[in-house]
């Protein structure tokens, strides 16, 4: 069930240049969300920002019942955001979208993530884990600064990584990683992509030659979140359907790329 | 507390608020985070007769207080509304209104008698005034001549309460407004959204994917409530008023202005649970300025 509500901010850390870690609690448990769902957030102090801001859900620490969000300061909106404070609280509207394939035991499913778009891989791995599925990460950053918290991803399954200046992993972009060469020993029986959208296509790309089951998710802007504006459309099979309430997550074969 | 009910020309409400076509889908969506039946009216997604797939991505903008679209009136037509909707939006307790669209007369006309025949949506709200389609009705609702034909044409084929929306992207409102009440309008709604345009200047390019656009939120507010004041000086028939709505205190200002009822559209984007907010603050601001019905205030600018 959809909320509309006030959370508590219990953490703000700043993992890299660029990014603000938010942690959220609320006295309900955060139990409903599923991996490769968003939330949007209405931003106070920042009169240039008018509409909610739409966020993926990075993770969802079950234990201290926290809400973790990982934003890239980008413009107004987000820059207000970093500028919370412990104690402080926040209007969430949550949760949205479909999210990915939920896991099924014994499979073992690549998690594309490039920029930003390794933040909901992150709660997706740990639900994979959960259904006793295999996730194996391969995460791409311009450069080795954009990779961040890679510790919580190695703890969760095998990490790759790939950067555009070589200053970590495999230079290039993630289609240039070794895990996705013909000899790699690492097969796996589907990819669950988020990022740029040159990536996401590159990526799609190659599950369609390969034949593997891939989805991506696509970050259209929108206002609602609900379904309700027609703003986020994206062209699929199906005709204009909204990112946010069908998405965020689609099967390549169903878009129009 | 005050009594907060209106009659909109038949049309009774528990309260004068609305929610404006396109911006609180079907009802359904939001179902999760409002008591729908607290809402005085809903009014639903403009429908056409035939299903249309709407503009091209992009279709918002944000800009100050507010925010572009060019939706282009998506929606899967009124048969398909018929069959697959109404049977799950007919029970919800509070008024279910419909949105009418069209490119003709008589396509307005078509669609509007086949919502006639739905025995659960008491009103509809005709839209001739969407900036975002060649032919999506704003080349009626910007001539006299244009929205009294259409109006005309809708009054034949439906018999319930009818509403025309009207656009501010005129030279007199109030000449528009004389021409639907003249034509048989029940009530009229105003305003949609103005006509705007941005560019994103690092790309030179219009943000929209048809340059330009519908402007809505707080930032059109102030043209809202000159539009309502004007017509409500021009007509005879109720008058409801919308145009970036946020809390109570603005509603207030559309039914001094002239409204008897209002819409909340953009808002809902914000805060999903806008409209009982607002319709709970206009009974609190009323009771706490010693009014005891809504009607003491309708009108009180001269």
């Amino acid at each position: 069930m959809k909320q509309c509500k006030d959370l508590k901010v219990v953490a703000v850390e700043y993992p890299s240049d660029g990014y603000v870690l938010l942690k959220l609690t609320d006295d309900m448990p955060f139990t409903d969300i599923r991996g490769g769902q968003f939330v949007e957030i209405k931003v106070e102090g920042s009169p240039k920002t008018f509409l909610r801001r739409p966020i993926s859900v990075n993770y969802v620490d079950l234990e201290k019942n926290e809400l973790h969000l990982l934003i890239q300061l980008v413009g107004d909106g987000t820059r207000a955001l970093s500028e919370l404070k412990v104690g402080d609280s926040l209007n969430v509207l949550f949760p949205l979208g479909n999210g990915f394939t939920q896991g099924t035991a014994g499979e073992k499913v690549l998690l594309v993530g490039g920029g930003v778009g390794i933040a909901p891989l992150l709660e997706y791995g740990r639900q994979l884990v959960e259904a006793k599925a295999v996730p194996v990460f391969l995460l791409g950053g311009r450069s080795s600064k954009n990779l961040i918290m890679l510790d919580q991803y190695k703890s969760i399954g095998e990490v790759y990584v790939t950067t555009e200046d070589g200053s970590m992993g495999n230079k290039g972009f993630v289609t240039d990683s070794d895990v996705l060469k013909e000899s790699s020993a690492v097969k796996f029986d589907r990819i669950s992509v988020c990022g740029p959208k040159p990536m996401m296509v590159a990526v799609a790309k190659f599950a369609k030659q390969r034949g593997i089951k891939c989805e991506v998710s696509l970050e259209n802007m929108m206002a609602c979140g609900l379904g309700a504006c027609l703003c986020c459309v994206e062209k699929t099979v199906r005709g204009n359907v909204c990112v946010c309430k069908e998405g965020p997550v689609f099967d390549v074969n169903d878009l129009n790329w | 507390m005050s009594d907060i009910s209106v009659n909109i020309a038949g049309l009774k409400m528990k309260n004068p608020v609305m929610t404006a076509s396109g911006t609180f889908g079907y009802g359904l969506e939001f179902a999760d985070l409002v008591n729908l039946e607290d809402i005085g009216g809903i009014i639903v997604k403009g429908t056409t007769l035939n299903p249309r797939e709407g503009n091209d991505y992009p279709r918002m903008a944000e800009t100050p207080y507010g925010m572009l679209n060019c939706v282009g009136l998506q929606n899967k037509g009124v048969d398909y509304f018929c069959k697959n909707i109404y049977p799950q939006i007919k029970d919800i307790k509070t008024n279910m209104i419909v949105n009418v669209s069209g490119s003709c007369p008589e396509d307005y006309a078509e669609c509007a008698a086949k919502i006639n025949d739905l025995e659960n949506i008491p009103a509809i709200e005709l839209n001739i005034s969407c900036p975002n389609v060649r032919q999506g009705g704003m080349a009626f609702g910007v001539t006299t001549d244009g929205a009294s034909q259409v109006v005309r044409a809708v009054r034949e084929a439906y018999k319930k309460t009818l509403i025309v929306k009207l656009s501010p992207n005129v030279t007199s409102i109030s000449d528009i407004a004389r021409s639907v009440e003249d034509a048989g309008a029940d009530a009229v709604s105003l305003i949609n959204t103005l006509m705007g345009m941005s560019i994103d200047i690092e790309r030179r390019k219009p943000r929209l994917s048809i340059k330009t656009g519908g402007l809505s939120g707080p930032a059109i507010r102030p043209v809202a409530v000159r539009c309502v004041y004007q017509v409500s000086k021009a007509v005879n028939i109720p008058i409801i008023g919308l145009g970036g709505i946020m809390t109570a205190e603005d509603a207030i200002e559309f039914f001094m202005a002239g409204a008897n009822a209002i819409e909340i559209g953009t808002g809902n984007f914000i805060d999903p649970a806008i409209s009982v907010k607002v319709a709970e603050g206009i009974n609190s601001w009323l009771d706490a300025h010693g009014c005891k019905s809504l009607n003491e205030i309708v009108g009180v600018i001269d």
